[in-house]
């Protein structure tokens, strides 16, 4: 804490305050949110429709390109959107240094589960 | 020396538990938990996707796991998130992008979110049980 002694209160205060990278954050939060209302009410109304489908009629629904396509930016944009909620959640309640740790280890759980769900979706698509 | 600065006891706003609930405050928390919940419901649907990918024996354990009364429950609670945290959003795009900030305006809004969500819930549930069955 000593080295910090030798700062300015100016040269403290800078980059503290809010005009950080939160307005970037904020707006790209706002334009997944938009971009989530069709593709999950999409998503949903194709749940509904499909309660009473088998196996084989639910694979021959995701394997149409445009489920295809449309299930792949349902996946990047819900974890994308997730990361985004719960970070604002995480900055909002974790104050320990255990606040890097849950960002960093939330990103990477949400990279992970959309990695997993658009590889599940690509090996359907492609799959013999 | 710097840090006594920071340490000063500075006057705090009352904190919520003082509060008497209102539409607004309990909506407002009620669009963040919802948004939690769902970000558990994804890993669901991740689990779902490659269920479905592996074959037809792993997606069946994850249906008769959703059809099972446990399953239905989850479901439950997935559509009510869903469609609270999706008109409560909408509600919170047409704030940000400027509109409905009187106070008798956010309450309509705030009671139309309920009503709407409530009824999309009920909806889904009454149109997948019609065309499926109860037994899917």
């Amino acid at each position: 804490m000593s080295k910090e002694s030798m700062r300015s209160p100016l040269g403290r205060a800078l980059g503290l305050g809010s005009a950080k990278a939160g307005v970037g954050e904020w707006w790209r939060e706002r334009v997944s949110a938009l971009a989530l209302v069709p593709l999950t009410v999409w998503f949903a109304a194709s749940l509904i429709v499909h309660t009473g489908s088998d196996y084989a009629t639910l694979i021959a629904w995701l394997r149409t390109p445009i489920v295809s396509l449309l299930m792949v930016l349902l996946l990047a944009g819900i974890f994308y959107h997730t990361a985004l909620g719960l970070q604002v959640v995480i900055e909002d309640y974790v104050h320990s240094g255990l606040k890097i740790l849950a960002l960093i280890g939330m990103r990477f759980i949400c990279a992970g589960l959309a990695a997993a769900g658009i590889l599940a979706t690509l090996r359907i698509a492609f799959g013999r | 020396m710097t840090n006594s600065t920071a340490k000063r006891l500075r006057p705090l706003s009352p904190n919520i538990q003082i509060y008497r609930p209102q539409l607004t405050s309990v909506l407002s928390i009620a669009n963040r938990i919802s948004g939690i919940v769902l970000s558990l419901y994804a890993i669901v649907l991740v689990v779902w996707l490659v269920a479905a990918a592996t074959g037809p024996q792993a997606y069946s354990n994850v249906h008769v796991f959703m059809g099972s009364g446990v399953g239905r429950i989850l479901l439950f609670g997935c559509s009510l998130s869903f469609f609270l945290h999706l008109c409560g959003s909408i509600r919170h795009l047409i704030w940000d992008a400027g509109f409905g900030f009187e106070l008798r305006t956010i309450y309509a809004s705030g009671w139309t979110v309920v009503l709407i969500s409530s009824a999309l819930t009920i909806i889904a549930w009454i149109v997948s049980i019609v065309l499926a069955g109860w037994n899917r």
